[in-house]
């Protein structure tokens, strides 16, 4: 579905990526496992076309995608959920998932998706008018999730989904997103808790320095002894 | 002085200063979301009331009538600026975003200068002398219709961000830019349309301002720096502060110009600004700054 071959990235003189290489199947998680700093948000960055590759090709359904601008990628079925959640915070809940479906593949879906969001995250629906910078960091990130899945995405890329969330919804999060997937959604999912993600995922990768240094599926990956010393504290 | 001359006048100076509000709040429309400072404002501001004067010298047309075409005319320069010069500047250092703006009001006062000279000219319209009377008030009319017209345009301009799919998506940009990326805004085309929007309220209060103004093309400069006063009073990146800093700035030019000279009215305005950044600094409906 997503084929990403051998990019560079660069922030001025520095190197973020380099060679960076993987597959993304439909209907598959596939971990991105990483120190900070080792380019993982990076790497999610420039698949959305926030950021551009200086050499190297991105693939999505068959067609280049590297160097497009974000809001052409977003519509090709492509979304994110960003670190930091990135919500607007002085717009009112509603308006938020509205700002979701502003994407030409949809606007025509948007009180469909709008039912489905709001049944997967009742409490938004309690929090409608409220302004987005007034909710809980949880809250935040189930408007961050429902927001991007108004935009109606084939794939969407989680980006430190948990951060700084209470244990109990880092739970309730995960568990959403397994859900979610379990319905056909694609998800690349970047994770600080890596023992879950490996757990989630069908395939991993672990990115260090700004290079993909180990791939396999998630259970490969949660028995590999580099793995289970570096990130799991084994 | 009879008491009712300094009702007469504030009111005066009140309804002037809505239409130095509707000119401002184009500023911070700009400033609040684009998070570029306009300094060719009141040059635009000169060139939507040269087309007003054009408009009213070779066709009869009323400036009132022509708000609505000035705008959209302004409305297309804006965008154009902002898509074709400001956006290539968008992540560039902001003295650099500062010159290009700056050189650009320069152009603008010259070209102004060489088509029509530096003459003032104004327009002298069949109610350009009427007046209105409620009691001891005596209102002219021309200040009347264009405060009006400027609560009419402000009120559409709130009514646009608050109900629009696009004016919240204008919103969300000034609100967090990287969440507008995210979510797939066209952030570039939408800073486009808000130059544009800015732009377009700078065209329909130079419309309006020809009723009570003689125009020159040296104004330009003049009218940037008001602008500047009136934001900066009623709190950067508030729409209502802008509207409420209009009318201050408007009612202390009037009463200064009154109580003192016409040509203290600066003094004044200035005035109030500095009282303002000493108890306020954040502007009267400003949000503080952590």
């Amino acid at each position: 579905m997503l084929s990403i071959k051998d990019i560079d990235v660069y922030y001025g003189d520095a190197q973020a990526l380099d060679g960076v290489s993987l597959e993304v199947e439909e209907g598959a998680i596939v971990a991105i496992v990483g120190a900070n700093g080792a380019g993982k948000t990076s790497l999610i960055r420039t698949i959305a076309g926030i950021n551009k590759p200086a050499r190297g090709e991105i693939v999505y359904r068959g067609n280049p995608i590297a160097g497009l601008p974000s809001y052409k990628v977003c519509n090709l079925g492509i979304g994110q959920v960003a670190e930091g959640r990135q919500v607007f915070p002085t717009l009112s809940v509603s308006e938020n998932l509205d700002m979701g479906a502003m994407l030409p593949r949809a606007r025509e879906l948007r009180a469909k998706n709008r039912e489905r969001v709001l049944a997967l995250f009742p409490r938004l629906q309690e929090r409608l008018t409220q302004a987005a910078g007034t909710l809980s960091g949880g809250e935040q990130q189930m408007l961050a999730i429902g927001r991007c899945l108004m935009g109606a995405p084939e794939l969407v890329m989680f980006d430190e989904p948990s951060l700084g969330l209470a244990p109990s919804v880092v739970q309730s999060v995960l568990a959403t997103i397994h859900e979610l997937n379990r319905e056909g959604l694609t998800c690349v999912l970047v994770e600080q808790n890596v023992a879950v993600s490996l757990k989630l995922a069908s395939r991993a990768y672990v990115l260090e320095n700004g290079s993909i240094t180990l791939s396999g599926t998630g259970a490969e990956l949660l028995a590999d002894d580099r793995v289970r010393k570096a990130y799991l504290g084994m | 002085m009879p008491a009712e001359i300094y009702l007469n006048v504030a009111v005066g100076g009140i309804l002037t200063g809505l239409v130095y509000g509707l000119m401002a709040l184009g500023l911070s429309v700009i400033f609040g979301v684009v998070r570029v400072v306009n300094f060719a404002h009141g040059e635009m501001m000169t060139i939507a009331m040269y087309l007003a004067i054009l408009a009213f010298s070779a066709l009869k047309l009323d400036p009132l009538v022509m708000m609505v075409p000035i705008a959209a005319v302004l409305f297309a320069l804006g965008y154009a600026m902002q898509a074709a010069l400001i956006n290539p500047f968008i992540n560039r250092p902001e003295h650099s975003q500062f010159i290009l703006l700056v050189a650009v009001a320069i152009i603008m006062v010259n070209v102004l200068l060489i088509i029509f000279g530096p003459d003032a000219r104004n327009v002298m319209t069949s109610y350009s002398f009427d007046s209105f009377q409620v009691g001891p008030l005596i209102v002219d009319a021309t200040k009347v219709y264009a405060g009006a017209a400027a609560i009419a345009v402000a009120a559409v301009l709130f009514a646009f961000f608050r109900f629009t799919y696009v004016g919240q998506a204008i919103r969300a940009c000034a609100d967090n830019y990287t969440g507008a990326l995210v979510v797939g805004l066209n952030v570039k085309q939408l800073y486009a349309l808000t130059f544009g929007i800015g732009a377009a309220c700078v065209g329909a209060a130079g419309a309006m301002i020809v009723l009570i103004v003689d125009v020159t093309p040296a104004l330009g400069p003049a009218y940037t720096l008001l602008a500047f006063i009136i934001v900066i009073t009623g709190g950067l990146g508030s729409m209502p502060g802008a509207l409420l800093g209009g009318i201050l700035i408007g009612l202390t030019e009037a009463m200064a110009g009154l109580l003192f000279s016409p040509s203290a009215k600066s003094m004044f305005a200035f005035g109030l600004l500095v009282i303002v950044l000493l108890f306020r600094p954040q502007g009267i409906m400003g949000k503080r700054v952590a």
